[in-house]
This record gives structure tokens, sequence and C-alpha cells, in this order.
């Protein structure tokens, strides 16, 4: 006879000093986890009701400014340093959420603010008509008192101002557009193209002789630094406040429309969006790229703020509170973690991008338990409890109102256009794709 | 050796958990990449699931083989407790309590702690590991059952008008006046329900967490003792004197599954850890495995059984008198004598119950308790999440907060619990083919044409009236399928209409024409 039966020792299977780490065995074995799925879905169900408990995106508020704020700029060299300029010609700089120091930057307002990849040089434009390139202070905060050295004087007002990425040149946009050296106090090359004003430019992040800008003509215009006259030009059916470029993906840009609509365009094929993100219910003011190029945020005349997937056609995050104004520019921080928001009640607003993220050092234990909780989340996400839970969002009244009017009036536009599809003459009626639909044409 | 790389392999199979699904006939690319890309993952966690359980499992399972002439089932305790280490030898002893019996045992998930109940009053909880009285009261009524709630520190004592739930120091917690007089208690651990059937066959459900009634069912198949969970998906069975079994779960007043066992009353019941195998016992001496998928019997015993119990490793014990018989699955899949116990003196076995996590049976009696020692029944490697029987007061609280994070809700009991979270297939209705429409026509008329005629007084059984009544007769039995006919044509002609109404613009659709074209 052969017996062997189980016999445990409480020595092997428990710590030896009160000091040590308690023991712990495992077995993977999956009779032991009876009815695994009906624990994962509730557990996936709980993950979503605590991603709402904790979602608090709202960081805190910066003032200071004295009139509306027009204009951000972050410092691409120190993550936590954000320039702002407003309706008043004021300025600030702004350190972890204090005021470090405030000037007179412009008689007037203030329109464009932008910083050089080094984080050196801070250049801004009003409607003073005159660009100033300012001396950043260095993060030791010693020498806070900074002194405007070259000023270039223009004849023309300027409404927006870009750095070049890694050079040393930038452009001002306002009747025309001007490519400046920053040791040169006349321009270097300047186009022109009709006679509307150009209200933003944006270069390419990837290629630094590429640009885009935004006219009040409705047009969003490509230029080449090494050609002598405009690129491309695609003209839209409503005005476009802002463009921006993904960093990730650089023939990619994504325009910010006054028809509360954000555009995905292809640079190399115009022709045809290739996402259109729906869900303002008033005109995008502005709009910024995450570093990370998966997504971006949108600021709004409806005072909200949205966050987009990059090829997702409906927002993910709304943030708003009852303070906050028209918003006139948004910026992701530089580690994609944060967004500035500047807004006409004369705040910098700062917010979480995932408003339901832990903030700080996370353990290590800690980091896969939301790894966890985001996985079993995604898994059972279709299912409808998980799924309403995690697309509820509390909107103000006026926006709830207003969304639920435009879906209603897309609605009729549809089912008119499908009536009067299925009365004419087959193929006589075409619908074009919203894609295409608010492109009016496309100029070379 | 190293863990073959195949998917297909038995020990990396195990943790698939189902098979894959066939992804080549999705139309979308997109859904596909990511369904593909998560079936890889399925398949790397589950071969990393099977290697840490080569190599980092710490204990095998123990074991019994007979050797030469001899025969396992011959084997005496005895005979094991010299072979056995001395802490094990231990787990073998017989505890005399001649006056409060007979007693019902019930262990804890981690098999640490037993709690005992006299019939006539005695409630006690032994922790089995020092095998220490953690405390001993007598209730002084009848206590017909007593089971432990999530952990040690909760159980609940079925007795004589009410049921009560007491904490490890005896303190009365509540009392559970709605269950009534409760003859069968079981708990629900992942759910946090506490299932009861009283004597009028009225079974309860409350969630223990809140209190709260979830359901009340009567079940009217008369007063029943036999009920256990099916521990793979916590629907609750019943066994009743009329030989039937029932399943229960607590959103639906009808049971899910009636099904008839035995000839003579359901003595007693146990589901394999598994889910998938059942074992009845019927009055009329016959032990019954019963396939949960199939509704099959698959095996039939001969013997009787008061109490039966499956272990972890799917040994099946009986107890009849003061036998106990071991079964255990053979090579050719089915239940064959393995071992065997008489109790000293004849007491007479009450209740048997497998120790979690150890080779252990635990036997409740007429004059007391005992435990034996089984080799092979117990699963040897635990998971410190699951159930730890060593587990410190500290572990003990956080566990217990993740246990009620996820308390499953009651509606997650239903027969088949990888349903969760899948979506339900489209029913078809299969049509009977036209010859077999015309059989059952055939059929339908041969059988009223044999229906015989009463006879009948005063001219009503003349033979002309008698003929016409058959002629209806056979007129009713054709009627529902020239009905079934006309309606299938008519529908044919429906579909036909819009056919041609398709080729329209929508306008003109209106005018369709109504006869097939030529």
């Amino acid at each position: 006879m052969k017996v062997k039966v189980i016999s445990r020792s409480t020595d092997e299977f428990t710590r030896e000093r009160s000091n040590d780490l308690q023991r712990v065995f495992r077995n993977f074995d999956p009779s032991l986890r009876p009815q695994d799925k009906a624990v994962e879905y509730v557990r996936a169900l709980n993950s979503a009701k605590l991603d709402k408990i904790f979602a608090r995106p709202f960081v805190g508020a910066m003032d200071g400014h004295i009139d509306a704020v027009s204009c951000m700029a972050k410092n691409p060299n120190y993550l936590k340093g954000i320039f702002s300029g407003s309706m008043d010609g004021g300025m600030l700089l702004m350190l972890r959420r204090r005021t470090v120091c405030r000037f007179r930057g412009h008689d007037g307002a203030v329109k464009g603010l932008t910083v050089s990849t080094d984080g050196r040089i801070l250049v801004s434009c009003g409607v003073d008509k005159t660009v100033r390139l300012w001396d950043v202070p260095v993060a030791t905060l010693t020498d806070s008192s900074d002194s405007s050295d070259k000023t270039p004087e223009v004849l023309l007002i300027n409404l927006a101002v870009d750095y070049q990425w890694d050079g040393d040149l930038f452009a001002t946009s306002g009747a025309r557009v001007d490519i400046w050296n920053r040791n040169r106090s006349q321009p270097v090359n300047s186009f022109e193209w009709g006679t509307d004003t150009v209200i933003s430019v944006r270069f390419n992040p990837g290629d630094p002789n590429v640009l885009a800008t935004s006219a009040s003509d409705r047009s969003i215009a490509i230029y080449d630094l090494r050609m002598s006259s405009p690129a491309r030009k695609l003209i839209m059916q409503t005005k476009t406040n802002s463009v921006s470029w993904n960093p990730m993906e650089p023939m990619n840009f994504t325009a910010a429309n006054e028809d509360c609509n954000c555009y995905s365009y292809d640079a190399r094929k115009l022709d045809e969006a290739k996402c259109v993100h729906k869900d303002h219910v008033s005109a995008v003011m502005d709009i910024d790229y995450s570093p990370t190029g998966r997504e971006f945020v949108t600021g709004s005349y409806d005072r909200t703020i949205r966050i987009f997937q990059y090829n997702g056609g409906h927002s993910r995050e709304i943030y708003h509170t009852k303070r906050m104004q028209r918003v006139f520019s948004v910026k992701f921080s530089c580690d994609g973690s944060y967004i500035i928001s500047g807004s006409d009640d004369t705040n910098l607003r700062l917010w979480k991008a995932k408003a339901s993220e832990q903030l700080g050092v996370l353990h290590p234990r800690e980091k896969r338990k939301h790894e966890y909780h985001a996985a079993v989340k995604n898994r059972y996400k279709h299912l409808p409890e998980v799924n309403r839970i995690v697309r509820h969002r509390h909107l103000p009244k006026p926006i709830y109102k207003a969304a639920a009017l435009r879906r209603t009036m897309t609605e009729a536009d549809r089912r008119k256009e499908q009536r009067r599809k299925a009365h004419s003459a087959p193929g006589s009626i075409v619908t074009e794709p919203m894609r295409k639909r608010r492109i009016i044409k496309e100029v070379e | 050796m190293e863990i073959s790389e195949e998917l297909d392999a038995p020990e990396v199979k195990k943790f698939l958990r189902g098979k894959a699904p066939n992804l080549e006939v999705l139309q979308d690319k997109k859904l596909k990449g990511q369904l593909s890309v998560r079936e890889e993952f399925y398949g790397i966690s589950a071969k990393a699931a099977a290697k840490a359980a080569k190599w980092l499992m710490p204990s095998e399972g123990g074991f019994l083989e007979a050797e030469g002439l001899e025969k396992t089932w011959r084997i005496k305790q005895e005979a094991i407790a010299k072979e056995v280490d001395v802490l094990s030898s231990r787990n073998q002893y017989d505890i005399v309590l001649p006056d409060l019996g007979p007693y019902t045992v019930d262990f804890t998930s981690s098999g640490r702690y037993m709690a005992v109940a006299g019939r006539k009053g005695h409630l006690a909880i032994v922790d089995m590991q020092n095998m220490n009285l953690i405390r001993e009261m007598q209730v002084r009524e009848t206590v017909r059952d007593a089971v432990f709630l999530h952990n040690e520190l909760f159980f609940a004592a079925a007795q004589k008008k009410y049921t009560y739930i007491y904490n490890r120091d005896g303190t009365e917690l509540h009392c559970l006046r709605e269950h009534g007089a409760v003859l069968k208690l079981q708990f629900l651990k992942n759910h946090f329900l506490l299932a009861s059937i009283n004597k009028f066959g009225q079974l309860h459900y409350q969630d223990v967490t809140t209190g709260e009634m979830i359901g009340n069912f009567r079940t009217g198949l008369g007063r029943t003792n036999v009920m256990e969970v099916n521990p793979f998906n916590g629907v609750v069975a019943l066994g009743h004197s009329g030989g039937t079994v029932t399943m229960w779960k607590p959103s639906a007043v009808n049971p899910l599954v009636k099904m008839l066992c035995h000839h003579g009353a359901v003595s007693a019941m146990a589901f394999h850890p598994n889910g998938h195998l059942m074992a009845t016992s019927g009055k009329e001496r016959k032990i019954k495995l019963w396939d949960l998928r199939k509704f099959e019997v698959l095996q039939t015993l001969p013997g009787h059984a008061k109490t039966l119990d499956f272990s972890q490793k799917g040994l099946l014990a009986a107890g009849t008198g003061s036998y106990v018989q071991i079964f255990r699955e053979t090579e050719s899949q089915n239940y064959s004598r393995y071992m065997g116990h008489s109790m000293a003196k004849g007491y007479q076995i009450g209740k048997v119950s497998f120790r979690p996590y150890e080779d252990v049976l635990g036997i409740g009696h007429s004059m007391g308790w005992s435990s034996i020692l089984i080799p092979g029944s117990g699963e040897p490697n635990f998971d410190s999440w699951v159930a730890n029987p060593f587990e410190t007061p500290k572990q003990r609280r956080e566990k217990e907060v993740h246990s009620l994070l996820d308390k499953l809700p009651p509606e997650t009991i239903m027969l088949d619990p990888s349903k969760i979270g899948t979506v339900r297939p489209s029913k078809k209705k299969e049509k009977p083919t036209k010859q077999e429409r015309e059989a059952n026509k055939e059929a339908a008329v041969e059988a009223a044409k044999g229906i015989t005629m009463k006879k009948k007084t005063k001219g009503r059984s003349k033979p002309s009236k008698i003929s016409k009544k058959k002629q209806d007769n056979i007129l009713r039995a054709k009627r529902p399928f020239l009905e079934q006919q006309t309606h299938e044509e008519m529908s044919k002609k429906q579909k036909l209409i819009s056919e041609n109404k398709e080729e329209l613009p929508v306008s003109l659709q209106r005018f369709a024409s109504k006869k097939p074209k030529s």
C-alpha cells in the first residue's frame, strides 16, 4: 500500500518574523473561481462608477488679467511655464499656478504669443502694430524682471504668431503672412493670397518649412517657405478659427471651424476631410493637440472645453464650470496630462486631461489595479449598464438644449433629403458625405 | 521539460476557458484586428498560467495505491494512520457526545473552521488547524442545520421556529422570522445570499448584506430537506419526495429545471465543483450521476445514501446507516468504489462533508462527529486570494471588503454563467418539410378515424349520425393543417408583392403589381 495525504505545516505557509511580508500562494485553476465572468462584469461596473466618483478634472483657476484672455503659449523647454496675453495688453508668466511676473505687453490687445523651441524667446504681437521679442526669465525666478529688447516695427496689425519648430524663424499673420528671423528687424519673406485677414498660423512640427494658416475669407492655406508663393488653399463654407498639426502624424492637421465642428485633414489630400469631429454647439475658437497625437482639446464659444480622439467623431470628455465664460484659447500641457484654458472671464483654468486620473506618484500595485480596471471596463463596455455610466455627462442646461435642438435639426435635414431622394429620379440626387459637404473648393 | 507551445495541450487548454471564435467570418476589419489581438493575449495568459501551475505549485495531491492483491476499498483507516505523518493522523478522530446528537457539520470555504450543530441545541465552532474549540453554546431548542456565512465570523442556525444569525462569540445578531421553520440552509458565497427551505416547502433567498428578502417561492412539491447549491452557477437545487429535482434562481418564480430523477423520494444530492455533474440518491436504493449539460443519466450506482458530497477533486462520498462509501472516477469516466469506512458501534450517519484543501472527510452522526482520511480528495494548492487556510485577521478584513465590492447581483445566477456579456443568437424556427407535414396530417386523420363513439340512447347513435360525427372529427383534425397551408400561401403572396415593390421608387410603391411577373 502506498499512501500520501496533504499535510501542511504552519511554518511553511506563514511568515517567519512579523517584519516579513505575508506569503502568497497562487493557483490559477479556473474551477476555484466559479462565475468569473459575472465577477468581472461586476468589477467593470464598479470601476465605471468609481471613475465617475473620482472625476474631478478642475485643478484650479489662475487670475491676474484684467480683461479676457486672448492667447496663450506654453514653454516647450519648461513644463510648468505658461504665458498668457490679454485683451487689455497685459501679459502674465505663470509658474505652478502662480503668477510670476506681470507686465504691460502691448498697447491694446495682445493677439498672439509663441515661444521658441529652446524656450529662450517669447514673441508677442498685438493690435498696436508691433511684434515684440522678450527674453524669457530662467526658471530660478531670481531675475524675473525681463525687458523687451527688440521691437520690430510693423505697419500692420498682426493677429497671430507662431515660432518655427527648431529654427530661428517665426511667422506673423494679419493682412499678410510675414516670416521673420529673430535677429533682424525686417521680415525675411512675406506671402499674400487674397485680401482678407489671416487669423491663425501654425508651423508644421515635422517639416519646419511648412506652415498652415486660416483666414477670414473661410480659407485654410498651406505655405512652403522654400517656395516664393503659397502652395495650396482650401475654401470651406465657414471660417476656420484655428488650426493645429498632429505632432505624431505631421501630415495631418485639424481645423477648428466656426460651424461648431472640427475637421481633420490630410495636408496632401485636401478635397476630403479625414474625420469630422462634432459635439460643440457654438463656434470652436481654439484647438491644440496632445503631444501624444492621440487626442486634442478644443475650446468653444459655448463656454465648454471638449477633448476628442484624433479619429473620433464625438468627444470623449466635456469640461465646464459655472464661472467659465467663452473660451478663447486652450493648450495641452507638454506632458499631455493637463489642459489649460483661457476664457472671457479673465481667468486661466487648469484641468486634468483624464478626469478621474489619480495624481502623484503611484505605487506599482496601484498602477496595476488601475490597468486592470481599465481592461475590464474595456471588455464589458458594450453592456448597456456599463455603457450608460461611462457615457453619462452632466451638461449645463443651455448646452443640453442646444445640442438637442441641433440633433433635431440634423435629423430633420436627413429625413428631408431622404424623402427628396426617394421621390426623384434615381441617381439625380447624390448625398455628399459630411466629410465633403462643407468644402467649397480647393485651389492650387 | 518545457510546456509545449501549442494551445491544444491539455494543461494549457484548462486555462483557456473555451474555444476561440471564428474571426474569418467577420466583415469589419477593425473589429477583426482588435479581436485577434485579444485572442493572442488569451493564449499568452493561458500559457503563462500553465507554466506557473507547472513550476510554482508547491504541493502535490494525496493518493492511495494498492499493491499486489490489495484492494483500496479494503484498506482500513487504522492502516492509513500507520503510514502517514503525525500531523495528518491527527485528522482521524471520533468526538462522542451522546446526549445532543445527531450532528451536522459545515466547513468554511478555506476549510479551516468547522461549525457543528447538534439536533438538541448544541452549536460549536472549531478551528481545525489546532483543534481549538472557539465557541460552544447551547440554544436549548431544536437545531436543524447550521452554515457559515462568508467567513468564520458569522454563522446561521436553523432552529425550531426561526433562523438565527450568530457571530463567532455566540452573540445572536439577527432573528430571521420571515423564513419560518427552516429545515435546511445554504449560503451563496459570491452573491451573499442565504437560501433556506422551510417546513411548508417555501424557498427563501435573503441578502445578508442588506437584509432584503430577494425571493420567496412556493415550490408546491411538499416538505423536503434536500437542498444543495451548484457552486458553478449558484443555482439552488431541491430534491422532492415525489422523486423530482427542481433548480431555482432568485429572479424567477418557476423552477429553471424540473427533472424526474427517481421513482422514490430523493434523499440526498451533491454537485461536482465543475458544475457539470450531479449525484442524486433515491429511496428506491439507487444513486444516479447526471450530466447537467444534457440532463441525462451517466451512471446508476446501486445503494442508498442519506447524504452525499463531492470533494474538490471529484470524489463522491455517500453515507448510509453507519457506513460511508467513497467513489472515484476511473479511466473509463465511470465512478467506482474507492474506499469505505464503518462507524464504530453503529453510529448513524447524518451528514458527510469533505474538508476543502485537505484529504479529510467530516462526518456528522448520531453520537457526535468524526473525521477520517480520504487520500486524494482535496485540492493540494490553495490560492491566497480565493481561500486561504492560513489567513490572518488583517487579511480576512481586507478580503471581506473586496468580496463585498465584488458581490454579484442575484440576476447573475443562471444555468450557464458564461453567457454573461455574450450576444444571444437569434432563434430561427425550423420549418417542417412538406413530407413531414403530410405525414403529420395523415397521422392526425388516422387518429380521428380511430376514435370510438360512445353508445348513446334515443336515436343519437344512429349509423347516419355516427358517420357524420366521424366526418366532423376528420375535418377538425385536418383544419389546422389546412389553415397553416393557406397562411403560408398568403405570406408567399405578400412576399411577392414586396418584391415587386422593391424595384419601384418609394413614391410609386403603393401601385406595385400584385401579380407574379411572367
